[in-house]
C-alpha cells in the first residue's frame, strides 16, 4: 500500500476544512460546499480502494511510520498508519456516512449564517476521526480522539447564540475531560509497562504485563493489565456515552441534526467501541477489566433505552436509543464479542445516520419544530423520509434480514454463550432492551408519521417536504442498513475477515463457538423468527401501536400508576440533578476553599504579602542600628572583624 | 643583645606614643605623637634590616601626611573640651575590645601555628645585599601593572582633595581661556541698519 | 636576635591599641583617622616581618601598597573634614548623623 495515498487520505478533507474555514468568506457558499464534498469524496474513494485491495487483492495490511515527530528517551512520538482490515471498514463508514451528511447538509443548511463554518467543521471533524481510526501508536490516537472531541464541542455549540448550546458544548467537553483523563492514565500505564507508545510493541508485551501488578491505594496490589484496561475504558466511557459519562450525549443535540447524526451516532461516538475493540490484544488478558466493560454496557443498553420511552423530542428520542444501541455494543466488547460490536458499529453507523437524518428531516419541514406531540400523519406529506424511517426503525428493532437484525441477534447470542461473571445481568438487560428498543423506536414512528396532524394551523400551512438533496442521503443510508447486514455477517464474524486485528483468546471465544452454528445468513433468520428476541421485538412494535396509536388513554393510565417511575424517568435518573449539585458544587465549594486558604491566605497573604511585610519588619528593627553616626558604622565593623576572627580562629 | 635592647626600647618608646596618641585631650598632642610613632617604627624596621620603607615610612608619612594632620589639625581649631566629652563612658567597651583583640591575634599565631616558627630570627642576608634594589626589582618586573595602578590611585587622590577643598570665590577677576579661544567674529560685532537721522 | 614572636606580639599590641583608641575617640573624626593611621601601621609590622622572617620580598611590596593606599586615604580624608567643617562649623561626630535617611 502507498503511504502518500494513504495519507492523502485524511489529508484531503483536513485541506478542504482549512480553505473552508478561513477562506470562506471569499470563495462563497457554493464553492465551500462543493469542495468539502469533493475532498470528501475523494477520501472515501480512496478508503474504499484501500478496502477492495485488501479485501480482493491480496495487499497485506500496512503498518508504519509515515513521519517521525521527536525522539526521547527511547520513546518516539511519531504519526504512523496501521491499516488493517478493522482500519479500512472503520474508515469506509466514516467516510460514506460523512458524505452523505456533507451532501444533506447543503439542504438543512441552506439559511445558516455560518454555511461555510459548518462544512469546514464536518471535514475537520472527518479529518480527526480519521487519524484516530489509522493510528498505529498511542500518541496519534490520543491526538485524533482529542481533535474530534475538539470538533464536537465546536459543533454542539455551533448555534452559539443560543445559551442552552453553549451549556451543552462546555458540558460535552468537561464529562469528555473525565473520560480523557482516565484514556491518558491508561496510556501512560501502557509506556509505563512497555516503553512503548507503538501499537505492535505494546500488543507484544501484553502477555508479560497480564501478570504483573501495580500498588495502588493502600498497598493493595493491582493486577496492572486491569488497571490499564479499566483507564482505557474510562476514555471510551466518555467518548462512547457510557453510564455514568453519558449525560453529555442528550444535550448534544443542540447541535444542527447533521452533527448528531455524523458525530453522535454514526462515527465519533463509537471512537470508544472501535478503540477497546483494537485494544483486544490487551483486554483479553483481563477478565475483571471486560466484566467490568460487560456490566457498564448492559447498565446502558437497558436503562437509557427507558428514557427513550418518555421523551418527546424527536432527537432526543434518537439519541437515546444511540446511547443504548451504544451500550450494545459495549456488552459485545465485554464478552469478547469484538467482531460483533465491530459488526453491529458498522449497521448501527448507516441506520442511525439514516434516522438522524430522517429527524432532521421532518424538522426542516416542520420549520425546526422537534416536539413529537405537534406531529403526527406525516406519512403522506413526506413519503420518502417515511419509508426510509420505516427501514432504520425496522433495522434497530431486529427485524429478520435488516440489517440490525444480523448484529443484535448475534450480540445477544454472544452474550446468552459467554460464561463471563455479569454476562447473567448482561444476558437479561439486553434481551429487555429488544422490547424497550421495540417500543420506543415504534412510538416514534406512529407519533410522527401516523395518527391524526396535531400540528397547528400555521405550521400546517407553511409545511413543506424537503428537497431530493436531503432524500438523497436518506435513500443512500437506506440501502446498506437494509442490506449490509445480509451481505457481511457471514465473512465479518464467521469468517476470517479481521484476520489478526483482533485478538481473541481460546477460551474466550464466543464468536467461534456461534461459528460452528452459522449455516448462511438466511437460515440465521429463519431461525430467529422462532427465538425470543422477536417475539420480544414484536410485542413492543404491538404495545407501541396500542398505547400511542390505538388507545392513547392507556398510556396515559399506566403512567399514572407508575408515577414515581415516571418521574426518575423524566429526571433522567437524576444524573444531571447529582452532577450539578453534588459534583459541580462540591467542586466548587473546594475550589473557593482552595482559593480563600490556599490562594489567598497562603500564597497571597503568607507568602506575597508575607514575605515583603517581614522584609518590612525586619527593616524597622534593623534600622535602629542605622543610626547615621559614623562611630557606630565603625563601632559595628569592629565587632563584625573581632566576629570573623573569632570564627576563623576556632573553626566554628 | 644589643640588638634586643635596642627593640625592647623602642618598642617601649612606640607603645607609649601610642597610648598618648589615643588618650591625649589635645589632637595637636595625638598628632605629635603620632609622628614618634612613625619615627619608631622606622627605627625598628631599621633594626630588622628592611631600610627602604623605614626611610619611606619617615619621608612620606612623617614628612608629608602627618604635616598635613596637623596642619588641618591647626586649621580647623577643633573645641577639645566639648570633643573629649564622653570618654571616660567608653573606655570600659575599649579596654574589652583591646582584650578580645589581642586574645585573638594571640590566638591566630599561637594556636593555629601558620605553619612558622615564632622563635626564629630572619633570614640572614648575603653580604652586599641591597634592600632597595631587591624591592626595585620586584616593583618594576612582577609588579609593574600594581604599581602603574597605585601611581593613579594617587593621582586621583591628589584631584580628589584638591576638587573637595576648592572653593569658587565671587568676584574675583580671572581669565576664561577657553572663552576666549572659543569666540567668533560674528557673535562680537552686531551691525544693525538704520535711517540717516539729520543732525538737527 | 629580634624574633618573629617578638615583631608580631609588638605588632599585635599596636593593634590593639589601636582599636580601643577608635572606641575610646569616637567623637572625635579627626582622632579616629589618626587611628586609623596607627591600625595600618601595626599591619605593615605584620608585613615586614614576615617579609624578612620568610625571606621573601613580596610582603614588604604590599606595605609599599599600603603606604601609597593610606597616603591616598588620609589625604582624600582630612580634604572631606576641611570641607565638613567648612560646612557645619564642627567636626563633631555626634553632629554628623545626615548618613540616617
Amino acid at each position: 500500500m502507498n503511504p502518500s495515498l494513504l495519507l492523502a487520505i485524511p489529508l484531503l478533507p483536513l485541506l478542504a476544512a482549512v480553505i473552508a474555514g478561513l477562506f470562506g468568506k471569499l470563495i462563497g457558499r457554493a464553492m465551500a460546499a462543493g469542495l468539502t464534498i469533493l475532498g470528501v469524496a475523494a477520501s472515501c474513494f480512496l478508503a474504499c480502494t484501500v478496502l477492495r485491495d485488501l479485501l480482493i487483492g491480496g495487499v497485506e495490511p500496512f503498518n508504519g511510520t509515515v513521519y517521525q515527530w521527536l525522539a526521547t528517551d527511547g520513546v518516539t512520538l511519531q504519526v504512523g498508519f496501521l491499516v488493517d482490515k478493522l482500519t479500512a471498514l472503520m474508515m469506509v463508514v466514516v467516510t460514506f456516512v460523512s458524505l452523505c451528511v456533507h451532501v444533506y447538509t447543503i439542504g438543512y443548511m441552506h439559511d445558516d449564517a455560518g454555511f461555510q463554518r459548518f462544512f469546514s467543521y464536518i471535514s475537520l471533524f472527518t479529518f480527526s476521526m480519521l487519524m484516530l481510526v489509522m493510528a498505529n501508536n498511542f500518541m496519534q490516537l490520543f491526538f485524533g480522539w482529542e481533535a474530534v472531541g475538539v470538533v464536537s464541542y465546536l459543533l454542539i455549540g455551533f448555534w452559539y447564540t443560543r445559551p442552552s448550546a453553549i451549556f451543552a458544548n462546555l458540558k460535552a467537553f468537561l464529562v469528555n475531560r473525565v473520560g480523557d483523563f482516565g484514556f491518558l492514565l491508561g496510556i501512560a500505564g501502557v509506556l509505563y509497562f512497555t516503553g512503548s507508545l507503538n501499537y505492535d510493541a505494546a500488543f507484544a508485551a501484553a502477555p508479560s504485563i497480564a501478570g504483573k501488578t501495580i500498588t495502588l491505594f493502600g498497598g493493595h496490589p493491582w493486577s496492572a493489565m486491569t488497571v490499564i484496561c479499566i483507564c482505557l475504558f474510562i476514555g471510551a466511557m466518555g467518548k462512547s456515552a457510557q453510564v455514568p459519562l453519558h449525560v453529555w450525549l442528550p444535550d448534544s443535540m443542540e447541535g444542527p441534526t447533521p452533527i448528531s447524526a455524523l458525530i453522535h451516532a454514526a462515527t465519533m461516538v463509537t471512537a470508544g467501541i472501535f478503540m477497546v475493540a483494537r485494544m483486544s490484544p490487551l483486554f483479553e488478558y483481563s477478565d475483571t477489566a471486560l466484566s467490568f466493560v460487560l456490566v457498564i454496557g448492559a447498565t446502558t443498553a437497558l436503562f437509557m433505552g427507558f428514557l427513550g420511552i418518555v421523551n418527546n423530542d424527536i432527537k432526543r428520542v434518537v439519541a437515546y436509543s444511540t446511547l443504548s444501541q451504544l451500550g450494545y455494543m459495549t456488552v459485545a466488547l465485554g464478552v469478547s464479542a469484538y467482531k460483533v460490536a465491530i459488526f453491529h458499529l458498522m449497521t448501527h453507523a448507516f441506520f442511525k445516520a439514516l434516522l438522524f437524518l430522517a429527524a432532521g428531516a421532518v424538522i426542516v419541514a416542520m420549520h425546526h419544530e422537534q416536539d413529537m406531540r405537534k406531529m403526527g400523519g406525516l406519512r403522506k406529506r413526506m413519503p420518502v423520509t417515511y419509508w426510509t424511517s420505516l427501514i432504520g426503525a425496522l433495522a434497530l428493532i431486529g427485524t429478520p434480514f435488516f440489517s440490525g437484525f444480523y448484529s443484535k441477534d448475534a450480540l445477544i447470542e454472544a452474550v446468552g454463550e459467554s460464561h463471563r461473571a455479569g454476562a447473567g445481568y448482561a444476558y437479561f438487560c439486553v434481551m429487555a432492551g429488544v422490547f424497550v428498543t421495540a417500543l420506543y423506536t415504534f412510538r416514534q414512528i406512529f407519533m410522527v408519521f401516523f395518527g391524526k396532524e396535531r400540528m397547528d394551523h400555521h405550521a400546517a400551512e407553511h409545511f413543506h417536504d424537503v428537497g431530493w438533496n436531503m432524500k438523497a442521503p436518506l435513500v443512500a443510508l437506506a440501502i446498506p442498513s437494509l442490506l449490509i447486514g445480509y451481505l457481511t455477517i457471514g465473512p465479518l464474524l464467521f469468517g476470517d475477515y479481521f484476520g489478526g486485528a483482533i485478538f481473541v483468546r481460546e477460551s474466550n471465544d464466543v464468536v467461534g463457538e456461534m461459528g460452528a452454528e452459522f449455516s448462511g445468513p438466511v437460515a440465521f433468520a429463519l431461525h430467529a423468527l422462532t427465538s425470543l428476541p422477536f417475539a420480544l421485538a414484536s410485542l413492543g412494535v404491538i404495545s407501541a401501536w396500542y398505547l400511542f396509536l390505538q388507545n392513547p388513554a392507556a398510556a396515559d393510565r399506566i403512567a399514572g400508576v407508575l408515577a414515581p417511575v415516571r418521574r426518575v424517568l423524566d429526571n433522567k435518573y437524576y444524573f444531571d440533578w447529582f452532577n450539578e449539585n453534588v459534583i459541580a458544587r462540591c467542586s466548587r465549594l473546594l475550589g473557593g476553599a482552595l482559593w480563600r486558604g490556599g490562594d489567598r491566605a497562603l500564597i497571597d497573604g503568607i507568602l506575597v504579602d508575607g514575605s515583603a511585610k517581614s522584609v518590612g519588619r525586619a527593616a524597622l528593627l534593623v534600622r535602629v542600628v542605622q543610626s547615621g553616626y559614623l562611630y557606630s558604622y565603625a563601632f559595628w565593623m569592629i565587632t563584625g572583624l573581632v566576629i570573623l576572627v573569632g570564627l576563623f580562629l576556632y573553626r566554628l | 643583645m644589643f640588638v634586643e635592647i635596642l627593640f625592647y626600647a623602642f618598642a617601649a618608646v612606640l607603645l607609649v606614643s601610642g597610648l598618648t596618641v589615643i588618650t591625649s585631650r589635645n589632637p595637636v598632642y595625638s598628632a605629635l605623637s603620632l609622628v614618634l610613632c612613625f619615627v619608631t617604627s622606622a627605627a625598628l624596621w631599621l633594626l630588622i634590616e628592611a631600610e627602604f620603607l623605614a626611610i619611606v615610612l619617615v619621608l612620606v608619612y612623617v614628612g608629608a601626611v602627618m604635616v598635613l594632620f596637623l596642619f588641618v589639625v591647626m586649621m580647623l581649631n577643633v573645641n577639645v573640651e566639648r570633643v573629649r566629652s564622653g570618654f571616660t563612658r567608653h573606655v570600659w567597651l575599649g579596654v574589652l575590645v583591646t582584650l578580645l583583640v589581642i586574645g585573638e591575634i594571640v590566638g591566630v599565631v599561637v594556636a593555629r601555628q601558620l605553619g612558622v616558627d615564632p622563635t626564629r630570627g630572619g633570614v640572614p642576608l648575603a653580604p652586599g645585599y641591597s634592600n632597595t634594589t631587591e624591592l626595585g626589582v620586584a616593583l618594576f618586573t612582577r609588579f609593574a601593572y600594581p604599581i602603574e595602578l597605585a601611581a593613579m590611585l594617587l593621582l586621583v587622590a591628589i584631584v580628589a582633595a584638591i576638587a573637595l577643598t576648592m572653593r569658587k570665590r565671587r568676584g574675583l577677576r580671572v581669565q576664561d581661556i577657553s572663552a576666549q579661544v572659543a569666540v567668533r567674529a560674528s557673535e562680537r560685532i552686531r551691525i544693525v541698519k538704520m535711517d540717516a537721522e539729520r543732525p538737527q | 636576635m629580634i624574633t618573629l614572636g617578638h615583631m608580631l606580639t609588638l605588632s599585635a599590641l599596636l593593634f590593639a591599641l589601636s582599636v580601643a583608641g577608635i572606641f575610646i575617640n569616637r567623637k572625635n573624626v579627626l582622632l579616629l583617622l589618626m587611628c586609623l593611621e596607627l591600625l595600618l601601621l601595626a599591619v605593615n609590622f605584620n608585613f615586614v616581618a614576615f617579609s624578612r622572617y620568610l625571606g621573601q620580598i613580596d610582603g614588604q611590596v604590599f606595605v609599599f601598597f599600603i603606604l601609597t593606599v593610606a597616603a591616598a586615604e588620609s589625604a582624600i580624608g582630612l580634604a572631606i573634614l576641611v570641607v565638613l567643617f567648612r560646612e557645619r562649623r564642627s567636626i563633631n561626630v555626634e553632629e554628623l548623623n545626615k548618613l540616617r535617611g
